[in-house]
Order: structure tokens, then sequence, then C-alpha cells
């Protein structure tokens, strides 16, 4: 019996070597000759350049250059819009460093290479540049007013985008319901805070013409692309590598960030390899940001807390520039009506430009702040009624026999926002009994009776995963048997070397320890997008099932030749290649790999087995028959899905809330996630927990305050607060399988999920806790402060 | 242990001699040098990871004569004449791996890898502190170390098990 | 974020430190544990030209009990008082206070002397000093003082200290074995600066009044704060609920005005204060021995 890897909670293949610290990420990499460069940041969020004197840099001993925009000849070139749309009306992106104007606390103004970072960091020191500051777009509040200033002096209004959607007839719903409500709710800055921070090794080969960059990236095949077309060099002399990569979560799919470009740029200039690493201040102020939207939601219902319409309008903030295009609010807008049957939505946002950091995702993408006003419109159906919150949305549901379901909205990927599978009762169902949903009243009412103040509070979600366009992969069996699989997806610590190994393990009878899998290296496989959306598994998942099963076929029909059996009988298992009840007369998969390859030259104790066996010769005609096609055991295929696939999932939590302090504490977490069939569940469950930390983090911790002018008041460690092990609580995770139809692994995305719900709970939660004061949430993330502040508010309206 | 010459007068450059996993090493260096620069770019030991360079994140933990400190709040001229453990002292060039790291591995104690060498070495501390530790002493321990990945969920698990393994050990 | 260029030196022997402090003090600055300094190197917030490492000053390196009072030298490391049995035993308060500083691995470096010389506002062990109306010993080669705690404290990380000058040693008075004592504080994070902590010792007298009470404060202010006022309320009095009440509300008054950040307005601040108050006096009270 075959071993099963797919589905199997196996360990990771990558542990070892990270465990030992032998991992490689970008800063690991020395080179001879390697030279150090550090960035000029504007410490203005908005001022002219009227001059820059970079001459005393440039004098000190150890500097080899100081780049400035005017340096920097044709490559002087705004970034690519990445996915533009005809919303987008006022697309503008960045230029590697800024020429005349800055427009955020962080934009690039120069860039020095010299000896060490150390010596780097003191030239900068030395740059004199001359600002002349412009008034200062620093909320979404500023931006909109009729007299605001303008982040781009062509952009009127600092609206970058506006877009309009519809499904069913809202206004005939509201002009005819029972009950409307309407709400006002924000959601404020965070940042995906990788522990690994940017960091980008450049070398220019002058003899071969080629350039090759180690990028700390998710994306580095268009990364790559992108290179060879800035520096107009062939896409086959420019290798971008993306090695260990210490966690993304969106912040490196953006591209280009000006170091991807200056750092070549400087690397070909000098001759010389050139390493820029972004330090954590940095990372503060220049690596993209997300989450900042405020919604004005109005709700119709009936009686008996059925949805009947919403209407969603927002206003995003992109920060200074939109490379990343409109995704994050196109996302926003297609994820808010959630596992819920709305048949008559109206969804509207503008996208202003504001003095900040660049938005572009960070996990989550625009659902967490959907989620948030979705869920507070359920609550708020329930409190209205005086209905349970979970009886509320199990009304609501889209009942497994409804799927496909049509949302009816385009979606970022410019397909159908459809639903393929779910089953969003069976998860609720589970997490009721996870968290003793029954007799979770009794202990809040004894809790309250000795002064203390519990809540539960429950977050449901649906989540738009495995997007396009395409993945690939090349699976390659070797000599020695041994299993070598390449795509272009990369990762940042979500295991694609176990998961993908597991996949084609499951397909060739190997073990998944002689499969090696190699991601994110444009020389080993050219083809693809990119890390993001929940997508890897998905699309490169089912790519690489695509290839292994090619070449299990292959294998099937060589040894069919050389045991004179027919391709349908030939099983692969355990390392070895065989006719089906004829076991012990077996070939490794190795030998079938050799034998595929017809060479007059075979190697290895594998080749010197076979030629004692007694197996069929070579048949008459070519060497390599035209119907077997390649030599070896190879094959590559591509997967494009049709659209979307659709995971789900519903969280929930006991939290209670000290009334004098505003300080909340988690007594139970509980996640049900479904993701369709699991590969590995194990790791499943690490996405989720991480995500939840993420979640919690974005709830009660993380919070980006940006003062009037433009300047981050918090900008280091000290002060974003990202939860340690003494704030997450232990996270109880269940799951529920719903495969997918879309793809033939029947999996969906499952990286961001984790994160979603949590701000719609945790304001669900402490609704609950403090109902007897008649606090609603209307507002993330919180801190004790501001829930103090809530709890006042609250307590003096109802005397 | 003694220098040989003692000059006592301020200096921008140094003479430094650490062991680093029972090796000794000599270099000169600048004072500035931080001593997660010096493990990492002069020894080449990079398993000891740079997360924040203001003393919160922990990735640049390393065992100083024994005890958990922050390699990036330290000068390389600081650790003159003492002993450094990192990870990659942890198992060495054995095969198998420390009871912390296999721990680590066999309950998914880790994603990126990034924060993973810092919080090995943290643990490392913690245990040999407070062998039995509770759930709230080994969260409380592990505090001092950020991982964004994982929620520290199996991390939990994780320290539970090594000091589990550990125990027997240090009873006889 | 790399240090900006200085010049160095560490040197064993204490005549020897207070000789260059001496010659080039102006433009010196000591770098102990180094746990507050260096991220403030490392961030540029900090350009010293030299910088005197105290480390290797073996001679003080001591833990001392003396008549009234346990005399911390120098370099001895915060995890070093932690786990001194010494310490354990006879000032269990001051453990108390240490368990509230940072996380493991920067108590293993951070020094008791050097976190009250940087005079963070925030930060436990000034406002423990002050709680315990202890003194600092400090040297120049010229000859040494004494000073009392609230002499020492200027401001946001301002002392006394002159140029060519070094806190020497740090002395806490005992706590009266009869009394009881506490540290506490509300931080958002394990580990975290306090958003507001309190240090408290109260004594006990024979008709179960409180005689005396000694009462400080972390974070609410630009240097520690003694709270006479608090005492004030707690002192003749029975630890009744009246009575905390009364300190708690005297407590939301050693909130400085200015004392709005991120975290905190001044009224939460003033909040977390009164709480924290009530908190840490039930809590020393219920140490007190009868």
């Amino acid at each position: 019996m075959a071993t099963r890897w797919f589905g199997a909670p196996v360990q990771r293949l990558e542990d070892p070597r990270l465990l030992r610290g032998k991992g490689t990420y970008v800063d690991d990499i020395e080179l001879p000759q390697l030279l150090h460069a550090a960035l000029l940041r504007s410490p203005h969020a908005h001022a002219k350049i009227a001059n820059i004197d970079a001459s005393a840099a440039m004098a000190l001993p150890g500097v080899y250059l100081v780049l400035t925009a005017v340096d920097l000849g044709e490559v002087l070139e705004p970034s690519p819009l990445l996915v533009p749309h005809a919303a987008l009306e006022q697309p503008r992106t960045q230029l590697p460093l800024a020429l005349d104007e800055v427009r955020y606390v962080g934009e690039a103004v120069a860039m020095v290479v010299a000896e060490s970072r150390y010596l780097a960091e003191d030239a900068l020191d030395l740059i004199d540049v001359d600002y002349e500051p412009l008034p200062v777009v620093h909320s979404l509040d500023v931006a909109t007013r009729e007299d605001a200033p303008l982040v781009h002096a062509d952009v009127p209004g600092n609206v970058a985008a506006h877009l309009v959607q519809q499904v069913g007839d809202p206004d005939a719903i509201f002009a005819s319901a029972p009950h409307v409500l309407r709400e006002s709710l924000l959601i404020d800055r965070g940042a995906a805070m990788p522990m690994e921070c940017r960091g980008i090794v450049a070398q220019w080969d002058a003899l071969e013409e080629k350039l090759t960059c180690w990028i700390s990236t998710q994306a580095p095949i268009p990364i790559r692309n992108g290179l060879a077309a800035i520096f107009h060099l062939p896409e086959h002399k420019v290798r971008v590598v993306a090695p260990d990569v210490g966690g993304g979560f969106g912040t490196k799919i953006m591209m280009f960030y000006p170091e991807e470009i200056l750092t070549p740029f400087a690397a070909r200039l000098l001759g010389r390899p050139v390493k820029w690493i972004e330090d954590r201040r940095e990372h503060f102020i220049s690596a993209n940001q997300e989450r900042s939207q405020e919604h004005e939601v109005e709700y119709a219902f009936d009686e008996q807390g059925t949805l009947l319409a919403v209407r969603d309008r927002f206003l995003h903030d992109a920060g200074a520039y939109t490379p990343y295009g409109i995704i994050v609010p196109i996302i926003t807008a297609c994820t808010l009506p959630g596992p819920y049957r709305l048949r008559h939505y109206a969804s509207e946002f503008t996208v202003l430009y504001t003095n900040k950091v660049p938005v572009s995702p960070y996990r989550g993408a625009g659902r967490p702040h959907a989620v948030f006003v979705m869920e507070r419109v359920m609550d708020g159906i329930a409190r209205e009624l005086q209905l349970d919150r979970l009886e509320v949305r199990e009304r609501n549901f889209i009942a497994p026999d409804e799927f496909p379901w049509d949302v009816g909205l385009v979606y970022q990927d410019g397909g159908p926002t459809k639903y393929d599978s779910g089953n969003y009762q069976a998860g609720l169902e589970k997490l009721k009994a996870l968290l003793d949903y029954e007799h979770f009243h009794e202990q809040q009412a004894s809790a309250r009776a000795q002064g203390r103040y519990l809540g539960i509070g429950i977050g449901c979600y649906v989540e738009g995963t495995g997007i396009g366009p395409y993945e690939g992969a090349l699976v390659s069996v070797e000599s020695d048997g041994r299993v070598h699989a390449t795509t272009g997806v990369t990762s940042q610590g979500q295991a694609h070397a176990t998961t993908l190994a597991q996949i084609v393990a499951e397909q060739l009878g190997v073990a998944i320890q002689d499969v090696m899998v190699t991601t994110g290296d444009t020389h080993a496989f050219s083809w693809g997008v990119g890390t993001y959306a929940s997508r890897s598994a998905t699309v490169a998942g089912s790519a690489m099932h695509l290839a292994a099963r090619k070449v299990r076929e292959k294998a099937q029909q060589v040894a069919a030749e050389l045991f004179e059996a027919a391709p349908e009988d030939i099983e692969l298992a355990v390392g070895k290649v065989f006719v089906r009840d004829a076991p012990h007369r077996a070939l490794t998969l190795g030998q079938v790999a050799i034998s595929a390859n017809p060479l007059r030259y075979a190697y290895g104790e594998n080749a010197r087995k076979l030629m004692g066996m007694k197996l069929a010769g070579p048949r008459p005609g070519p060497a390599l028959p035209e119907e077997r096609g390649a030599p070896g055991l190879e094959a590559s295929a591509y997967y494009s899905p049709p659209h979307g696939s659709f995971a789900s999932g519903v969280h929930g939590a006991i939290i209670e809330v000290d009334l004098t302090t505003g300080q909340v504490s988690f007594l139970k977490y509980a996640a049900v996630h479904d993701c369709g069939r699991l590969i590995n569940p194990t790791i499943v469950e690490g996405q989720v927990h991480g995500g939840v930390a993420q979640g919690i983090g974005g709830a009660f911790y993380e919070r980006l305050v940006y003062d009037e002018t433009g300047q981050l008041s918090n900008a280091s460690f000290m002060d974003y607060l990202l939860p340690t092990a003494a704030e997450v609580p232990p996270i109880v995770v269940d799951h529920v399988e719903t495969p997918s139809p879309l793809n033939p692994l029947g999996v969906k995305g499952a990286g961001e999920a984790g994160v979603i719900p949590v701000a719609a709970l945790f304001a669900s939660a402490i609704d609950d806790a403090l109902a007897p004061f008649g606090v609603r949430i209307r507002e993330m993330p919180l801190h004790p402060c501001r829930l103090y502040e809530l709890l006042q508010e609250a307590r003096s309206q109802g005397k | 242990m003694h220098d040989q010459e003692e000059t006592l007068a301020f200096t921008e450059e140094c003479e430094v001699a650490v062991t680093v996993n029972g090796q000794r090493y000599e270099r000169r260096v600048p004072v500035r040098m931080l001593l997660s620069d010096f493990l990492r770019h002069e020894l080449r030991l990079t398993g000891t990871h740079v997360g924040c360079e203001h003393g919160v994140c922990g990735c640049c933990t390393v065992l100083l004569n024994g005890e958990a400190v922050r390699s990036c709040l330290m000068f390389a001229v600081q650790a003159n004449n003492l002993f450094l453990t990192t990870i990659e002292g942890m198992a060495g060039t054995q095969s198998e791996l420390h009871p912390i790291q296999q721990a680590f591995m066999e309950k998914h104690g880790l994603q990126c890898g990034f924060c993973t060498p810092g919080v090995i070495m943290s643990v490392h501390s913690l245990l040999h502190e407070n062998p039995d530790p509770t759930d709230e002493e080994i969260r409380e321990g592990l505090s001092g170390n950020i991982c964004r990945c994982t929620g520290y969920q199996n991390i939990v698990e994780a320290v539970k098990l090594a000091a589990e393994r550990l125990r027997p050990e240090e009873v006889e | 974020m790399k240090p900006p260029r200085f010049r160095y030196c560490a040197p064993r022997i204490l005549d020897d430190a207070l000789l260059l402090l001496e010659q080039q003090g102006d433009e010196t600055k000591i770098l102990a544990g180094g746990q507050s300094l260096v991220p403030l190197l490392n961030m540029r917030l900090a350009a010293p030209a030299n910088l005197l490492d105290i480390n290797r000053l073996a001679e003080l390196n001591y833990i001392q009990p003396e008549d009234g009072y346990l005399a911390l030298g120098a370099t001895v490391r915060q995890c070093q008082a932690e786990h001194s049995p010494l310490i354990q035993e006879r000032h269990p308060l001051l453990i108390e206070a240490i368990w509230h500083i940072g996380h493991m691995q920067i108590r293993n470096r951070g020094t008791i002397v050097g976190s009250l010389a940087h005079a963070d506002p925030a930060a436990e062990l000034p406002a423990l000093l002050t709680c315990l109306e202890g003194s600092l010993l400090l040297q120049k080669s010229s000859g040494e003082r004494l000073l009392p705690v609230e002499a020492f404290f200027h401001g946001y990380l301002e002392t006394a200290l002159e140029a060519g000058e070094m806190v020497v040693e740090a002395r806490f008075p005992w706590v009266d074995p009869r009394a009881g004592w506490a540290f506490q504080e509300f931080a958002r994070r394990s580990g975290d600066f306090a958003l507001v902590g309190a240090a408290a010792v109260l004594t006990p007298a024979e008709d179960g009044t409180c005689q005396k009470a000694r009462i400080a404060y972390a974070g609410v202010a630009g240097a520690p704060v003694r709270a006479w006022e608090v005492e004030r309320q707690l002192e003749g009095q029975p630890m009744h609920e009246q009575t905390l009440s009364l300190a708690a509300e005297a407590a939301r008054e050693v909130v400085g005005a200015d004392m709005n950040d991120i975290h905190a307005t001044v009224e939460y601040r003033r909040v977390l204060t009164a709480e924290l108050t009530r908190r840490v006096l039930a809590a020393a009270w219920a140490r007190r021995r009868m």
C-alpha cells in the first residue's frame, strides 16, 4: 500500500536548515567586492526639493557613489502601474528617486553606496537637501475638504479613482424596507511588519552582460521581466532570486520599490555588487502599508432579520501613490457580501491620495475592512430586532445547495465574484461547539454578578483566493530517482518546499524527502506571477499536480515498454515502478528515468543495475520515439483557474473587558476554517494561527499614528505594538472541508484567512461585554485608552 | 584572561578576541561595529538575524557567557574575551538537532524561520533557568521575541515538548 | 540604523575611568548595560564623541548590605540583582520592580545604576528609588557626593550628573520588616515601559492603621514622582475602602498636564493612576506583618 502524502500532517522539509541557522536570507549573501547602499529619505510629508548638495557626502572616504534623481538618466521613470483599472482615472506612481517634490515622509531622495553600511549612513548625514515645505494631507478628512491641499497638483480633489458597482435594485428595496439603519465605520492604518525587512543584492556580470538580483520579494518573475525592460536587457540575461524570505504578508508583493531599481543601477554603474538592506526604521516609512478606510453603510432588513439590501460608500486612503492600482478597495467591495444571501447591493468607493506611505495589499488585503462592516451590519440587525446574533447570520447564510453563488460583482482579477462551494452553517455549528456557545450566556451572567464583563464575538467571512492568471511547474525525475520540482511562486514561510513535495510525491509514489522543490528562481522556472491572494497552493499546486501526473504517465509508458505490459497496469510506489501484481520485478523510478533518456552513456548505481536486468530491448526506429516527445521523465504544466475559489470560515472569541482600565483579555479563541481539501493540516493551522495573531494586533495593538504634519508618530517597535506570546491567547482550530470544484486538487487558499474576521469579532465581543452600557464599536483598531473613552461616552449618554 | 596591552585612551578601532561556539576568533574592528554585524559579516555566522536594531524584536538574541542578550545592543568590542553561543552552535556539526530545535520541527514552531534562531536562543536560556515552566511562564519567557508568522501557538507547544525531553537529563 | 562614529575605551580601574571623564567628560557618554543608549545610538539620536565603557570596572560589581540600605555598584546587572539570594531575601521589593523591566534579554545586560542614570521617567527603578527615599553616590576624580534621590532626577532623561561625574553606587534603603510593599504597573504589552507604574511601602501602626506610607510613580511626569498627597491621605488612617478611594483620587493629581501620547491621554493616565494606586496599596497592605 502506497503512503498517502496529500492530506498528511508531515513535518516540514525546510526546517532542519532553518533551525540550524543555515537559511539564506538576502542579507546573508556575501559577494567579493560587495558594497553597501543606504537611502536618504524625505523628512517632510510634502515639500518641493529646491536643491540637493551631495558634494560633502561624495568626498567622504569610502563613499563610491551618491545618486540623486538627475543621475538616473532614462531610468528616471515612474514605476509601472501594476494593475490598471478603468476607474483609476488618475494613477500616479513613484520615481526611483524624487526629482523636485516629495509626497511622504520616507520617500527616497538619494542613494549612497559605500564600503560599509556604517559609512553609507555617515554620508547620508552629509547630504544637504533644501526643502520647501508644502501643505500636508495627513488624513482622509483633510483629503476630502473643499479647500484641501493637493498631494499631486494635477489631481483635483485628491481623487485617484471612483468606482460604483451595483447588484439588483437596492434603491427600490430601501424605499420599501421595514427597517433601515445607517452607520459610519472606520478602519485605521496598519502594516504587515515581516520580521525580515526588505533587501536586495545586485550583481552585474560584465563578461556575460548578465544581471543577477537576490531580492526579498514575493514576485521575482515580474521583477525579472521589469528589470529587463528598464535596463534594456534580454530577459534571459536577468536572473532574479527570492532566497529564503523572512515573511512578506503582502508588503513584498509590491514592485517596483525604488531600491529594486536603484541597487542594480548602482551595481552596473560601479561594476561591483551592491547590497541594500532596509532597516526597521526605513521599513516603517518606506514599505507599503494598508487598511485605512471610512465606510458609510446603510442596510435594509425585514422583521425576521433577513438582510434585504446594503448600500456602502467608502473612502479609501491610497497614500501618496497608486502603484498597485485599486486592488484593495475592489476586494473590499467584493468581500463585503460575505457568506450572506445579499441580492441587492450598491457599492461606491473613492480612492484618495494622502501624504503618507503608499498602500498596497497587506494580508487580508481589503477583506478585514469589508468583514468588519458586514459583521457590524449583522450585529446591528440582531440588536435592532433583539435577536440572537448567530440566528441572524444563520437566516442569511447561503445554503450548501445554492452554489455556485454569483455575487454579481467583478472581482479584482476582472473575473466574476462567484463562490464555487461552501458550507457556512457547518462551520458555525463547529464553532458553537468549540466555544460552548449554548452555555456562554450563563457564564456571562454569573461573571456580571461578580462585576466582571465577559463578551462573545463571532466573525464570518468568505475569502476570494486562488485567482489567476496562471502558474506553472516543471517536474523532473533525476537519474538517482529523486525528483526536482520547480515553480514560479515563492515562499515566505508558507512551506512550499513541503506542500508542493507532497503533491508531487502523491503522484510519483516517492517519499517527500526525495522531492526537491525550487521556488523563486527565475533561472529555474521563469513563467508565473507570484505569491499573493492566497493562491500558491491552488494555482501553483494544481500546476504541480498536473506536471507530476504527466511525469507519472510517462513513467508508466516507458516502464510498460520495458516490462512488455500495458501502461495502465504499471504502478508507482515507494520509489519503485512495477507491473501491478508483480511488485517483485521492479525498477526504481531513477532507472525508469535513465531508460527514458536514450543516451550512449549512463552513469551511477542505477544505470549499472539496469544493464544487468533482463528487460525488453529498444524498439527499432528512432531512439526517442515521436509519441514520447522529450527525453527523460520530465514535464511541465500550467494551471489557469476559470476564476477565484472562495474559502470561508468563522472565528469566535470570549473576551473580558476591565471597565476601569479599558484593558481586554482573551479567555478563549476558536477558528473554523474551510479551504477545501487540506494538503497538510498542520501547515494550514499554522497559517490560521499567524493570521489570527496579526488580526489581534490589528484589532487592539497595531495602529500607525500620523500627526498633522504627516510624520509617523510610532515608527519603532517600542511604539508600534506587535503582539507577543504574552498577548496572543491559545487558539483552537478546526476545519470544514468543502472541496473546490474549480481545480484538480479541490483546494482553496489559506494564507490570509486567519486575519480576516478578527477585527469584526473583536468589535462584536466588546459590544456584547459592554451591552449593559450600550457601547457600539464603530472603529478599528482600538486600544485601552480609546475603549475607556468609548465606555465613558456610552455611560454619559446612558445617563 | 587579560589583554596584553591596556591603553588608557579613546580609540576608533580595537582588537577583539571572542570564543563563539567553542571556536576562538580574533579580529580588528571599528569600535562602533555592532556585535550582530560582527557575528554575521565578520565571522559569517549568519544564523543570527537582525530584525529591528533597537532591541525589541529579539531576532538577534545570542548567548553571552550562557545568558541570552540582544546582539544588536552590544558592540563587538564589548564581547572581548567573552564566550558566545549562536544558533550555529546549538547542534554544531552533529547530524541530530538539539532537542529544542527538534521540538520546533516536530511541533511546526517556525514558518519563515527569520525569528527562529533568536527564539531558540531565548528558549535555551529560559529552560536553563526554569526547566519546568508553566504555560504562562513560557509565554512570558517568549515575550522578548516577536514572531510574525506562527501566532506563537506552536512555539509554546515546542517549548513544552523540549522542556519535557530535556528535564530527565538535568535530573540525572 | 548603524551608530555614528565614536571613540571607545573600556578601562579596568575606576580611577582611570574618572581620569578619562575628567579630561573629556563634556563629550563622553558612559556605556553600562547599553540597553537604552545603544538604541539611541543606532537611531543616531545620540552622537557622543566618546563612549566610556564601564563594564570592566570589576570594583563596581558589588551587592553590599549596609546599615540602613542595600548598596549596588554601578555594574550590577538587573539579572544579577534578580538572582541574588541576598536581595531575594532582604529586598524582595527590588526584585518585584526588576521583574517589570523589559524582558529577560534586556535584564541580562541592563544595569541597575544605568537605568537610574538614564532617568527615563517611565522606567521602574527611578520610581522605586524615589519611593524608598534612596540615594546615589556620584564620583569624579576630584571627589564624591551623595545625592538624595529627589535631588538627582531633574526631568526627562535629565539628572544632577555633572560633566566628569558618574554614578558609582545606588543605595536602596531596606524596607521596614513590618511594612507591606508592592510594585505594579499598567503597560500595553508584557515588558513594555509602564503607561503608569507605582511602588508603595506601607508601614502599619500597632492599632492597625497605616503609620507611614511611601508611594512613587513612573510614567506620570517628566521624572519619577513621589506622591506626598497620597501618602498624607494614608498616614494615620485605617486602610479601608474610603481611605483607598481618597488616596486614589489624590493620585490623579500626580499626572502631569502634558502627559499625552499615542497610547494614553492625560485623563486616561489619571484614571489608570487612580486604579493602580488602589491595586498597589491593597497589594502592599496585604503583605504587611502585624
